[in-house]
């Protein structure tokens, strides 16, 4: 079904130059399935980036593409920051707003999409830097929130303001000296995955993007918990090397180091009880699908 | 407020938006022509001479014509291709508004961000936008207005386009067919066409099955 949306006219198709052919005949629009082993064996929703060499933000765009339950019918709202010299690549509809209000254009554009198309499931997927999340934008991510809107929000926190040169940030750690931020932060990192579940959230997890496995369950769960749940949010550790004067091969060392114990991007989860119900009825069903597949491909054709 | 006549270029390293010169655009069943609002009928024949009378035209269409959103679409794209074959025009598809790395393929592809390298690589001295989203088609009719000299025309789906040189607005299907039917009807009345031969290029998902040869 979601394969046939995404066609060239039969008219115009051959002018179309080659990597369009590709992603209609090889990309995994429609397949309930689909997630990061996808990657290099199928086309990507993604064709360049224009990022620094190595920057996670890359690798995290790619695996959420992956992830994503219905790409077809999916909408991205960004907002400035390194973040958005990605989305002009990306093949999955995307809509860029002004620095701070990501989260006010994706309620009025999720609750559009439901009366203008009420019997297909829209997903919106917000995608912003930190600095939009949590400092300008910060008052329409919890109005958001407050107000239960049925949508996803994703943060790739990388501690400052990447695109601008290195400013503070509301998630940079205390005592965090960047480029602009010279004589180090004052206060702690906001605790933005507690203020997320106190504001309304059905669903929150925070990690970094160093496990495809990991980020592909997190951005399922959470598209899937916004369609009938509530609000979700997830929080990526996307480290800027650039400003942390890394270099491009030590991204995912940064991540690892992060994330063991006792570091600040220890995996952690919030599921209200009603998320946690339908992710096990998912399970289930998931589970019973695969498993009618699998028998009937083990039937002879002509029995 | 004076008239301002939007005229082919180079016209400066950034001319003016036409709507700042207060140029308006059309209302239902009008068209304008370098500006100037005039009847719908008078644009048909004024584009179709213009194409005609071309070395190099050519027709840009863009997604909202590639792909096929609906049936109407693919209508749409099939009197596309029939008004590139009736002249016969090129046809270099405006696939999406990326900024493409390296480099784009002036020879088969135009990009919003830099559509000049296109009309320069071919030649190009009339063209027409087809499908193009409004945002984007304005900046690449006005940067085409900036640096080259081609004749741009719109078949805008919406309210039409005061940036380019000509503009029909609320475009659809009868539409196309009507710019088309204009063009036999010049070539029946003995207009000859100008245009330089050519060989249009095809593609699939592996490169070239027929190289462009100009
Ligand atoms: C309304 C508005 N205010 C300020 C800016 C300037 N600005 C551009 S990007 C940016 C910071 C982005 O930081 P973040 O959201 O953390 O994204 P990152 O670049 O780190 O990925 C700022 C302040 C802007 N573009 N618009
Ligand atoms: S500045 Fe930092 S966050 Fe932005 S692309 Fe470069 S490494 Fe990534
Ligand atoms: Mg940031």
């Amino acid at each position: 079904m979601s394969k046939e949306k995404i066609q060239i006219c039969e008219d115009l198709a051959d002018i179309m130059p080659p990597e369009y052919h590709k992603l209609v005949e090889s990309a995994t629009f429609g397949n309930q399935d689909r997630g990061w082993k996808d990657i290099g064996s199928s086309t990507e929703l993604i064709e360049q980036h224009s990022l620094c060499a190595g920057c996670p933000e890359s690798i995290a765009f790619r695996y959420i593409l992956a992830s994503l339950p219905a790409p077809e019918d999916t909408v991205f709202v960004g907002s400035t920051g390194c973040t958005s010299l990605v989305f002009p690549h990306v093949a999955v509809h995307n809509i860029h707003s002004l620095f701070g209000n990501q989260n006010a254009i994706a309620s009025g554009l999720k609750r559009t999409l439901k009366s203008r198309f009420p019997d297909v499931e829209k997903d919106v997927v917000v995608l912003a830097g930190d600095g939009a999340t949590v400092d300008i934008g910060l008052d329409m991510t919890m109005q958001s929130w407050f107000r239960q809107e049925k949508f996803t929000t994703i943060c790739f926190d990388n501690e400052l303001y990447a695109n601008t040169g290195g400013q503070e940030s509301g998630l940079m750690q205390k005592g965090f000296v960047a480029k602009m931020a010279p004589k180090g932060k004052n206060f702690e990192k906001v605790r933005l995955p507690e203020i997320a579940r106190e504001a309304g959230c059905a669903y929150v997890a925070l990690l970094t993007v160093s496990k495809p496995n990991r980020v592909e369950q997190v951005i399922k769960n959470a598209v899937l918990i916004a369609r009938e749940v509530g609000p979700t949010f997830v929080q990526l550790y996307t480290p800027c090397i650039l400003e942390i004067g890394k270099q491009s091969m030590e991204g995912l060392d940064e991540m690892k180091d992060s994330e063991s114990i006792g570091g600040r991007f220890v995996q952690k989860e919030y599921i209200s009880d009603e998320a946690q119900k339908l992710l096990d009825s998912i399970k289930i069903e998931t589970k019973e699908r695969k498993k009618a597949a699998k028998e009937a491909a083990k039937k002879p054709v002509n029995a | 407020m004076s008239h301002y006549e939007v005229k082919a270029g180079p016209e400066a390293f950034l001319p003016p938006a036409a709507a700042t010169m207060g140029n308006i655009l059309p209302d239902p069943g009008e068209a304008h022509i370098g500006g100037k609002i005039v009847p719908e009928e008078e644009a048909y024949e004024h584009a179709a001479r213009k194409i005609l009378g071309a070395k190099v035209p050519t027709i840009f269409p863009g997604p909202l014509v590639l792909w096929k959103w609906n049936d109407h679409v693919a209508a749409k794209a099939k009197a596309i291709r029939e008004l590139a074959n009736e002249v016969p025009m090129r046809l270099i598809p405006m696939a999406d508004y990326r900024p493409k790395y390296p480099k784009i393929d002036a020879a088969v592809e135009i990009n919003p961000n830099h559509p000049n390298l296109t009309i320069w690589h071919n030649k190009i001295d009339v063209c027409i936008f087809i499908g193009v989203h409004c945002h984007q088609a304005n900046l690449a009719l006005k940067m085409i207005r900036a640096s080259t000299n081609c004749y741009t025309m719109a078949m805008c789906a919406m309210a039409g386009h005061e940036d380019a040189c000509l503009s029909f607005r609320d475009a659809d299907l009868e539409k196309i067919q009507r710019l088309t039917a204009a063009v036999k009807k010049l070539k029946a009345e003995g207009v000859e066409v100008q245009a330089n031969s050519f060989t249009q290029f095809q593609m699939d998902r592996s490169g070239f099955v027929v190289e462009p040869v100009n």
